[in-house]
Order: C-alpha cells, then sequence, then structure tokens
C-alpha cells in the first residue's frame, strides 16, 4: 500500500534561519494525524510545503505517492483544507465563497453545503467583513466538509469556534474517517487532538521529537496517582522516578515514571493503602514535559534564550 | 475638548511617521525635487519677449486653460518666469501633493483600522480620538514641510521676480492644496467602513474637483470657486500675491476635520456611516471561475476608473471646439502653426493629451496586478492554492484582467473624447484617428504590466519599484524636454518611444519591439512566481 503522505529528511529554511530540521512523517490512509508544538514550532510551515506552498529546501515530499511541490494542482484535487485564520474577501458573501471554493476544486456537493450551513449555524447572506472569526472560520470548515476530499488538512481549525461548534467539528472529522479518508490535525487543543488522534507528532523547533500512538507515548512516560495511606508516608520526593509532590487534604498527588511503577507501589502499601487513583498522563502531560525539557536544556546548556 | 479624548496622541504620532517614513521621504524628495528643477531651468527657456508672448499664446488656449488652469495675463508673463512656472506646474504640482496626503491619511485611518492595529491601540491608555488625530497632526506636517522646503528653496534658486512672499506663497498652496485633500480623505473614512472604499472616495472627490474646475475655468468663473483646485489656481501667485485662497483652503479644511473627529467620536470601530447591503446566500455561475472572481474582486476599481477617464477624456474633448475657434481668432498662432506642418492645433494637442492620458491609465493597470500581492500578504491566494488551481491560471488571469483593462481605459478615453468634440466641434476630428492615437499607447501599458508581473514574480517585496519607474515616466513626459534629459534618458520611459498619433509615423519596428519586450517580461515573471515561496 502507498502511504499517503511520506516525507523523508525535509528540510526548509528562510533565508539563513532554518524553520524545519530534517521532519520525517508518515500518513497511513484512513488515519488521524494529529500534529502539535508550541508556537513558532514549524506546524504552519510543514503544512504550507505540504501544500505546494513552500519549496522545500531539501528532503522529500509526496502525497498520494506524487510531489507535493510538482504536482501541486494535481494532488490539490484531492485535498481539503482550512487555515488558522480564514482571511476571506470582504466584499462577498458567506455563502458566495463556499460556492466558490467548491467550485474551485470542482467535486463540491450542494446537499452537504446547505446540510452543513445548517448544522454549523451559519447565516450566508452576510458579508465576509461583517463575520466574526469563528464565523468566518466556519465559512472555511463548511467549504473543506462540503468537498469531496481524500485528505483533509486542518492547521488550528477550531481557533475561535464556541464548544457547541467545536464538538460538530469533531463530529464531522469523524464521519470523514469512518468514510475511511485521511486527516492531518494541527492543533493547540490537546484533549481535541487526543480525542480524535490515533498518531501524533510533536515537534518543537523545526524538529519531531516525538512520533506514535497515544498509548506509546504514554508508555514511555509517567503516569499520575494519588494515594491516602493509614500511616503517614515519609517524604518520599527523593525517590527514584517520582515527580511534581503534592500534598492536600492528607492525600498526595505525583507522577512516576513507568519504569518505577511498580517499585513506587510496593513502597506505598506498606504504609496501608485507603485510596488509590492513577489515571494515564494527558497530552497536555506529555507535551508539557518535552517543552520543560527543552527549556531546561536550554538553560543547562549555557546557549542562553 | 475633553483631554483624555487625545491622551497618547503624541505617541501615536511618531508611530505613524515611523510607519511611512521611506515613503513620505520618497514623496518629499519627488515633489520638492521637481518642482525645483523645473523653477531653475525655465530661466533659459524662453529668452526673447517673442518667445514669451508665443509661450502666453498656446498657454491661454483654452485646452490649456483645462488642462492647467487659468493663468495670467499675457504681458504677466513677460515680467517674471515664475509665471510661465507656476503656470505650467502648479496644479498639477498640487495634485501630486494631493494624492500623496489621501495615500497617507487612507492608509493610517482605515487600513490600519483594517488590519486590527488600530484595536490593539484603543485597547491601550489612549484617547478615542488620538489615532485620528495623530493622523491629522502628521499629514499637516508632512504639508508644512512641503510648505517651507519649496517656499525657501525657490525663493534660494534667486530667479528674478520670485520674492520671499511670493515663493512661501507657492508652497503654501502645494501645501494647503494637500491639506485639505488629507482632511477629506479623513472625513470618507469615517463614511467608508474600508480603506479601498476611503480612497476611491477621496480620489473621486480630487477628480471631480479637477473636472470642476477645469470646465470652470473654460467657461464659468463662479463654479470654478467651487473646486479647492479652483483656488489653488487663483492666487496670481509671483504677482499679486493673494493669501485669500490659502485662508480660505485652511478654514476648509478644519471644518472638514471637524466633522471627520465628530464622526469619529460617535462610531463604532470598525463599521462606516454608508448603509451596507444585504448579500446573496449563494454565489451566480461567473465568479465561480478564476477570472470570474478575481474580477469581481476588481469591478469597483475598473468601473470607477472606466468612468474617471471617459469623463477626463470627455472635458477634454469639450475644450477642442474652445480651442479651434480661439485658433482661429488668432493669427500669430496661425503663422506659428503653419511652421509645424499639415497637422492642426487639434491634433497636436490630442497627441500631447494622449501622452498624459496613457500614463494616467497605467495606473489602474499596474494597480490590478499588485492586487494580487495584497491577496497574498492578507492570506488569500492560499484558497487557490490549496485547491487545484495553479499559479499559471492565477497570476494569468491577472495579468488578462490587466491587459483587457488597459483596452478598456484607452477605448472610454478614446469615446469620451470624440464624443464631446462631436458635439462641440464645427470639423470634428475623426473616431478612428483618435482611437488610433490613443490604443497606439497599448504596448507601453504591457510593458507596465511585463515590469510588474516580473518584480512581483521575483521579488514582491520591492513591487513599489514600479511607481518609481512610473514616477520617472510621468516625469520624463511631463517635464523631460524642460529638464533637457539626453535622449537615451528620456528612451528609458517606455512612454516615450511610441510614436505619437497623429503626427509621427508609425514605427511597426519599435512596436514590435516593445510588444517583444513586454512578452519577455511577463516570460521571466512567470517562471518567478512559479519558482518562489507563496506567503499566504
Ligand atoms: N516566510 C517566512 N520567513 C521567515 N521565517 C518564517 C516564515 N514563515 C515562518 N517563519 C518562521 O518559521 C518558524 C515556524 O513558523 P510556523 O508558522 O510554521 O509555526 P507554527 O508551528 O505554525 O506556530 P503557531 O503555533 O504559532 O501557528 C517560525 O519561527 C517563523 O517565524
Ligand atoms: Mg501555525
Amino acid at each position: 500500500m502507498v502511504n499517503l503522505v511520506e516525507v523523508k529528511g525535509l528540510t526548509k529554511k528562510f533565508g539563513k534561519f532554518t524553520a524545519l530540521n530534517n521532519i520525517q512523517m508518515t500518513i497511513n490512509e484512513g488515519e488521524i494525524y494529529g500534529f502539535i508544538g508550541p508556537n513558532g514550532a514549524g506546524k504552519s510551515t510543514t503544512i504550507r510545503i505540504l501544500l505546494g506552498m513552500l519549496k522545500a529546501t531539501s528532503g522529500e515530499v509526496k502525497i498520494f505517492g506524487k510531489d507535493a511541490w510538482k504536482d501541486a494542482v494535481e494532488i490539490h484535487k484531492q485535498i481539503a483544507y482550512v487555515p488558522g485564520d480564514a482571511n476571506l474577501w470582504p466584499n462577498l458573501t458567506g455563502g458566495e465563497v463556499i460556492d466558490i471554493f467548491l467550485k474551485m476544486r470542482g467535486n463540491g456537493n450542494k446537499n452537504r453545503r446547505d446540510e452543513l450551513i445548517e448544522r454549523f449555524n451559519l447565516d450566508p447572506s452576510k458579508k465576509c467583513r461583517a463575520y466574526s472569526k469563528g464565523n468566518r472560520q466556519k465559512i472555511a470548515l463548511i467549504s473543506a466538509f462540503a468537498s469531496e476530499a481524500q485528505f483533509y488538512i486542518f492547521d488550528e481549525p477550531t481557533s475561535g469556534l464556541d464548544p457547541l461548534m467545536e464538538r460538530t467539528f469533531q463530529q464531522c472529522v469523524l464521519e470523514v474517517k469512518n468514510e475511511g479518508k485521511s486527516v492531518l490535525l494541527s492543533s493547540h487543543i490537546l484533549s481535541e487532538v487526543e480525542k480524535l488522534c490515533e498518531k501524533i507528532s510533536i515537534i518543537r523547533e523545526g524538529k519531531i521529537i516525538e512520533t506514535g500512538t497515544l498509548s506509546e507515548m504514554r508508555h514511555l512516560t509517567r503516569t499520575n496517582l494519588i494515594v491516602k495511606t493509614i500511616k503517614p508516608l515519609p517524604p518520599f520526593e527523593t525517590k527514584q522516578g517520582v515527580h511534581n509532590v503534592n500534598y492536600e487534604n492528607g492525600e498526595i498527588s505525583f507522577q512516576v515514571d513507568s519504569e518505577e511503577l511498580d517499585s513506587i507501589i510496593k513502597f506505598i502499601s506498606e504504609f496501608g493503602i485507603q485510596k488509590l487513583e492513577s489515571s494515564p498522563p494527558t497530552l497536555e502531560d506529555l507535551f508539557l514535559r518535552h517543552y520543560e525539557n527543552a527549556k531546561s536544556i536550554a538553560s543547562n546548556g549555557g546557549k542562553g534564550q | 475638548m475633553n483631554l483624555t479624548l487625545i491622551k497618547g496622541t503624541g505617541q501615536l504620532v511618531k508611530i505613524i511617521i515611523r510607519q511611512h517614513r521611506f515613503q513620505l521621504i520618497a514623496w518629499l524628495i519627488g515633489i520638492v525635487g521637481v518642482s525645483l528643477a523645473v523653477a531653475s531651468s525655465y530661466q533659459s527657456i524662453y529668452q526673447t519677449a517673442n518667445d514669451k508672448t508665443a509661450f502666453a499664446l498656446t498657454m491661454q488656449n483654452p485646452a490649456m486653460v483645462a488642462m492647467l488652469g487659468p493663468g495670467y495675463d499675457a504681458k504677466e508673463y513677460l515680467v517674471t518666469v515664475g509665471t510661465q512656472f507656476a503656470h505650467e506646474m502648479l496644479l498639477f504640482s498640487v495634485i501630486a501633493v494631493a494624492i500623496m496626503s489621501i495615500l497617507l491619511v487612507g492608509s493610517s485611518t482605515r487600513t490600519d483600522e483594517e488590519t486590527g492595529r488600530i484595536e490593539v491601540i484603543r485597547s491601550l491608555p489612549v484617547g478615542r480620538l488620538s489615532y485620528l488625530a495623530a493622523c491629522i497632526i502628521v499629514v499637516g506636517f508632512v504639508n508644512l514641510i512641503i510648505t517651507l522646503l519649496i517656499g525657501v528653496g525657490l525663493r534660494l534658486l534667486n530667479i528674478e521676480g520670485i520674492t520671499f512672499e511670493s515663493s512661501i506663497l507657492y508652497g503654501a498652496i502645494l501645501g494647503t492644496g494637500g491639506f485639505i485633500f488629507g482632511s477629506i480623505t479623513a472625513f470618507f473614512a469615517q463614511l467608508s467602513d474600508t480603506s479601498r472604499g476611503t480612497k476611491g472616495l477621496a480620489f473621486g472627490a480630487l477628480i471631480i474637483a479637477y473636472l470642476i474646475r477645469a470646465v470652470g475655468d473654460v467657461g464659468n468663473e463662479q463654479l470654478a470657486l467651487i473646486s479647492p483646485l479652483g483656488w489653488s489656481v487663483r492666487t496670481d501667485v509671483f504677482i499679486e500675491n493673494y493669501w485669500w485662497p490659502i485662508n480660505i483652503s485652511i478654514l476648509l479644511s478644519g471644518v472638514v476635520l471637524i466633522f471627520a473627529l465628530y464622526l469619529n467620536s460617535i462610531r463604532d470601530i470598525d463599521s462606516g456611516f454608508l448603509p451596507k447591503r444585504k448579500g446573496k446566500t449563494s454565489a451566480s455561475p461567473y465568479i465561480m471561475t478564476t477570472f470570474g472572481l478575481i474580477y469581481l474582486i476588481q469591478r469597483t476599481k475598473i468601473v470607477a476608473w472606466s468612468i474617471g477617464i471617459f469623463a477626463l477624456g470627455a472635458a477634454f474633448g469639450a475644450v477642442l471646439g474652445d480651442m479651434e475657434k480661439y485658433f482661429a481668432d488668432n493669427e500669430f498662432v496661425q503663422m506659428m502653426l503653419s511652421q509645424v506642418g499639415d497637422f492642426s492645433i487639434t491634433e497636436q494637442f490630442l497627441t500631447m493629451l494622449m501622452g498624459i492620458m496613457s500614463l494616467i491609465s497605467a495606473i489602474p493597470v499596474i494597480m490590478t496586478i499588485l492586487k494580487l500581492k495584497s491577496e497574498e500578504i492578507h492570506n488569500r491566494t492560499e484558497h487557490f492554492y490549496s485547491r487545484s488551481i495553479s499559479r499559471n491560471q492565477v497570476l494569468g488571469s491577472y495579468t488578462l484582467l490587466a491587459i483587457v483593462e488597459s483596452i478598456i481605459y484607452l477605448m472610454v478615453l478614446a469615446l469620451g473624447l470624440w464624443l464631446a468634440a462631436l458635439t462641440m466641434m464645427d470639423d470634428p476630428i475623426s473616431f478612428g484617428t483618435v482611437v488610433q492615437s490613443a490604443l497606439i499607447y497599448l504596448p507601453a501599458l504591457w510593458v507596465m504590466i511585463g515590469i510588474t508581473v516580473l518584480i512581483f514574480g521575483f521579488v514582491p517585496k520591492i513591487t513599489s519599484v514600479i511607481w518609481l519607474y512610473y514616477a520617472f515616466c510621468y516625469v520624463v513626459a511631463y517635464v523631460g524636454g524642460m529638464l533637457k534629459f539626453p535622449d537615451w534618458m528620456k528612451n528609458v520611459s517606455v512612454f516615450e518611444v511610441i510614436p505619437k498619433l497623429p503626427g509621427e509615423e508609425i514605427n511597426v519596428i519599435v512596436l514590435v519591439l516593445v510588444l517583444a519586450i513586454s512578452i519577455v517580461l511577463l516570460f521571466i515573471g512567470f517562471f518567478g512566481y512559479k519558482k518562489r515561496d507563496i506567503v499566504g
């Protein structure tokens, strides 16, 4: 089977500044792929290269087995893209813009368009300059979902959407997935990525620092624990693999590295466990950890900010 | 006035000046430099009293009056060369300063509001009127500098008959003329809710002011006095030095500004006072093509410019009739004319007019290509390029539109001129002659398109270079002869190499060459655009 997206050794420089450094990325058919990272990490740049708007400095970028730069027009027949801040033509109405977008791809579905306008609760008769940010975003989303694409690319698609509309968006993504289509979702809303994506890449300063399924990533990291014991626990912050200890109302919450879990539980159980809650790390935990690492490396390494 | 309304104005003045500093310096150098250069060259042009009388007669013919204002009594052209200079340069210098002011005010009011800059500023401890007030101060300040630089500079040239008072007055005409149109723009910025609309209204006002003055100067002085440009040409500068036009200009600016500030203080941010219409819920088929959409985005501009150019053409056409009579009654001129050859004075005038009007038509044509740059900056080309539309298709549509526009503008120019001439002249010139002398400039306009596409295709950051080249072409056409530019330098302007019809012969080789250049420029430009990164 051909991989839907195949990125190998992608590097992008803007003058001397290296925005992307040796990126690898593979997206399979029918997969929802999450793409997260701090501001300025290179998410949008990667997406613009996938869309053939920026030219890779080096490396190979293939979508549907075709070159993202050279065969852009051909590839885009099967792609729907939603930018994070949809800038629309101020003197056209929302309805007009949706029609234009559908026509540009050439395979829009009129019924689906009307149904989506209904679902996203959009007034299509207003001029784009009069729409709020969220409403402009809806226009881009409606045009994307109403088109019959194979691959959907979203760059922070829900910025500005209210929680209700965010849910509508998530439903639409799942529907698309059920039809066997693929999605690339770049987002700062980690709960959304957590809910939707099977596979996730974390990018920082132009480098992919972690890729895998959420459970694979969790495996490598920490578990959150909350315990209450009969006998008071001695201070154990210094124990190997224990992090972020917090005492609150007689309960202790902390995180344990996966490989130390066994020994820590044994240690605690000697004090008589009254209550034990464990939860897997959230994506936010994973993300923050990577981020903190980066900061400490930067400050210890003496490179400064 | 409540002082909290204008809190922070001083800081904002600095910010606005900083944002526009290069552009303002370019304008200042251009306006002051050309004015002084031309003024100093006049001394050597018309030496004898005979030459000066001939000049006076040419300048007083109705077409010239329509184009440049009423001028002076014939005798007064003998008193000082300042009068010749003022009659030829004053009005168009005022217009240049007005354009500068319109652009400055337009972009530091509505553009900054549209892009959200004013929103950020207003969230700071800054008064509601501060931004507009700062913008007014800046435009006032810039016009004051122009007044002083030109006023002092002219005096320093030590031209006979130009006193300090008169040179300052000359500068003040430019400065106040610019300030009025800056103020009017500030007012329109409250009515329209876009920067395009604001600048459109302001340029519309400028064109109307020019036309009213033209018609008034030729026929009815009362009418001319309605127009601020009518005041500008009535100071009798270098002779009587009347100051009333300056005072009344400042007064009018003040009144307009008070209205603007008032409207600004009561309106919502991002809104205007002109009504908005309710739109369609679905798109009509024609705008669903790439070309159709691109046309739709620029439709208003195209219609407005077509009307403006038609009106200018008609205004000059109408004068042709008067001109015929003027020359028929004037033996001296007839004597002069017989030396020129077989071509009537109307035909010669036509030649000159087409030279200027083709340059004016180039503005909207260049703007069409540059619109693609603004679309890219506003992240709107990504809508094309994330769908299956190629770069050639998009740039091609813009180029095609610009080419179609170039034909439209020259055609409506010819049509307006010919229709008006038809009604006014006893022996009207043929439509064919008019159309030919207009359309011959098409290759020149296409070279302008080509250069713009070329720059945009490779280095979109520096597209404003095209305006420098444009300004150069304008200077060559307007005062190139007077400044004694060498031929090679004049020929750098593509408008200069085009054969002037009627009068010169159609030089096919030159035309083909110019056409070939435009095609080559386009090709290279398209090539560059295909290869470069798209920002958004
Ligand atoms: N055209 C450009 N020229 C120079 N630098 C650029 C250009 N475009 C992006 N960059 C830089 O590349 C880096 C990556 O930017 P990018 O927009 O991809 O970040 P991002 O991950 O999308 O961030 P965000 O979460 O804020 O959207 C940033 O440091 C940015 O400043
Ligand atoms: Mg981004």
